[in-house]
């Protein structure tokens, strides 16, 4: 797709999105897409480092941890829920700085292992220290209102969107993608690797202490420790692999995919969609690098190509 | 004192678990260049097969060694048929960065059919002699865990000697040594790497049979036992299974003093933290012999 025609069909998608509180008066709907929303803004989030810079990062889950930890702290205390969230985000990106010049020391599969043993450390941190239900108070609960968190999430997942899009042709999209591709050679040539690398990292955990912020005013009730749990890179990871690594639409079209596959199987078997979605993306890694957007883009060219065949003859 | 010392005496014995599940980590790794992060899936997978024996054949979970292990060697030769023997042709960082991504989606696929076969509930082998204790010097000694003790250091010893002595285990050690010098002198490597990967998941399926008699198992353990592994294999390093043994123990101390210092929930947190600061401290070095 060119920039133009994809920037179009973006903003129509999230105009037609918008309308809908307007339109649907059911709250399941609302609810299945706000899922799908959080579920563009982590994967998107996550891409950043792993799709762009190519880091594959297995602790994300802190960050949106830390994020929803923050946001609720404050949100509760009195803040203003917006205000909460950007204190969510930050610091998730200090959290951030402060240990990535040190994951980074880590290569390739080394960094994936590390950030896991990280995002682990984190989790069962806040298991211990905060190990009380979280639930809101009732006051809050009575004024509830599903739409506010919907446009909040349609919003967000928009910035990660247009983030994702921006970095694409931009010159630190090109050094993060010169870094993934071969760092040496992208250090030879001038880029710096490091400072790229936490750019990048900065962004992704931006978001994701964002989108931990959306969780925390979503949520009337959940354990603390919740959203640092390794699920939610997991589901990041996947939703990304499946749509297409390091493209702007692929997390999206893995995310509709995904959360319906995962919502409609939960009716009836619960955490079944793993055992399909874990298969898939073992087929992905051997057989289709480039995930859905690579099979749509591939699919398309069969179908020109047959169409000028039939042409010629 | 004592209940430090209690706990030490309760570290040592689950560290030879985690001493015998990183052997097989170990091994897979060292050989192939294969990260294999569903290694704790597969404990948990042979876990089951010991637990599924003694429900329904009554069959002893130390007798049962003798069926899982043959079962998880033959597993393993099709894991690898089917997916990790695909990696291996790659250069060494895609290879362990590949590896590592399949890993993962098996892991998940097999702790979802995990729980669509036996429900998400913690299951354990409890047998006649299950409540057994000795007491040594006013400490309890559990028979069933000082008894996978012993089983986990001949297991590893039976790895070494293996390694060391029998032919194919030499091709195994030169290969992992230098694949193409081992090419070269006529060895077969694709069977070797074959070989390696069969034992290693024949280790994780007798690791998951001591575990579910004198521990507990449930399709979530997986993930837990993989980071006991990793953590394992980067104190001890590469190379060595006794080593990797010893390497098991160490870590069930330091999490013994661990919990009796900052308290039980922070059991599993000093491991952890180790991993990082040692992979940190020596980013490259860390796997090289």
């Amino acid at each position: 797709m060119t920039g133009r025609r994809s920037r179009a069909l973006g903003l129509a998608t999230a105009a037609a999105l918008a309308t809908v509180p307007l339109v649907v008066r059911r709250d399941d709907v609302l609810n299945f897409l706000f899922l799908v929303l959080l579920s563009v803004t982590l994967a998107e989030s996550w891409n950043i480092v792993a799709g762009y810079a190519g880091q594959v990062n297995l602790g994300h889950a802190a960050f949106f941890g830390l994020g929803a930890l923050t946001t609720r702290a404050l949100w509760i205390a009195g803040a203003p829920v917006l205000g909460a969230m950007v204190a969510g985000a930050a610091v998730a990106v200090g959290f951030a700085l402060l240990i990535g010049a040190a994951a980074f020391r880590l290569r390739g599969a080394y960094f994936a292992i590390g950030t896991l043993a990280l995002g682990e450390i984190l989790r069962i941190t806040v298991g211990n220290v905060r190990a009380e239900i979280s639930t809101l108070p009732a006051a809050t609960i009575a004024g509830y209102r599903l739409a506010h968190r919907y446009y909040l999430a349609l919003a967000l997942a928009a910035a990660a969107v247009a983030v994702v899009a921006a970095l694409g042709g931009s010159r630190l999209g090109l050094g993060m993608r010169a870094i993934r591709e071969d760092e040496e050679a992208a250090e030879a040539s001038g880029v710096g690797a490091l400072r790229l690398k936490l750019l990048a990292l900065a962004l992704s955990t931006a978001l994701a202490g964002l989108a931990g912020g959306l969780f925390a005013y979503y949520h009337i009730s959940y354990y603390p420790a919740h959203p640092f749990s390794p699920t939610w890179t997991f589901d990041a990871l996947l939703i990304t692999f499946i749509g297409g690594v390091g493209t702007v639409h692929g997390p999206v079209l893995g995310a509709v995919f995904y959360v319906f596959l995962k919502e409609y199987l939960a009716i009836r078997w619960v955490d079944f969609h793993l055992l399909i979605f874990g298969l898939l993306f073992v087929a992905i890694v051997l057989l289709l690098p480039g995930g859905l957007v690579e099979a749509a883009a591939r699919l398309g060219a069969l179908a020109r190509a047959r169409v000028l065949t039939a042409i010629r003859k | 004192m004592t209940p430090l010392f209690q706990q030490l005496v309760l570290g040592l014995l689950i560290g030879g678990l985690y001493g015998l599940a990183a052997a097989g980590l170990s091994l897979v790794f060292g050989v192939l260049k294969v990260l294999n992060v569903a290694h704790g899936q597969l404990i948990m997978l042979g876990g089951y097969g010991a637990f599924w024996l003694f429900a329904l054949r009554g069959l002893d979970p130390f007798a049962s060694l003798a069926v899982v292990i043959p079962a998880a060697l033959v597993a393993g030769g099709v894991l690898y048929w089917t997916l990790f023997g695909w990696v291996v042709r790659a250069p060494e960082e895609t290879r362990v960065k590949n590896s590592l991504l399949i890993g993962f989606g098996l892991a998940l696929a097999l702790e979802a059919a995990a729980v669509r076969l036996w429900t998400a509930d913690e299951r354990s082998v409890t047998t006649g002699y299950a409540g057994a204790v000795l007491t040594v010097a006013g400490l309890a000694v559990p028979v069933v865990r000082l008894a996978s003790l012993a089983l986990a250091l001949a297991l590893c010893g039976g790895l070494h000697l293996v390694l060391a002595r029998w032919r194919w285990g030499r091709a195994i050690r030169a290969t992992a040594e230098d694949w193409e010098a081992a090419l070269m002198t006529g060895i077969d490597v694709r069977r070797a790497y074959l070989l390696a990967f069969a034992l290693g998941t024949a280790l994780a399926g007798a690791a998951g049979t001591l575990v579910s008699v004198g521990y507990s198992i449930s399709p979530s353990i997986g993930l837990e036992w993989t980071l006991k592994a990793l953590i394992v294999v980067v104190l001890a390093g590469l190379g060595s299974m006794l080593g990797t043994f010893v390497g098991g123990l160490v870590l069930g101390l330091a999490e013994a003093v661990s919990a009796t210092v900052f308290g039980g929930p922070y059991r599993e947190v000093v491991g952890l933290v180790v991993f990082f600061v040692v992979l940190v401290a020596r980013p490259r070095g860390l796997f090289v012999r």
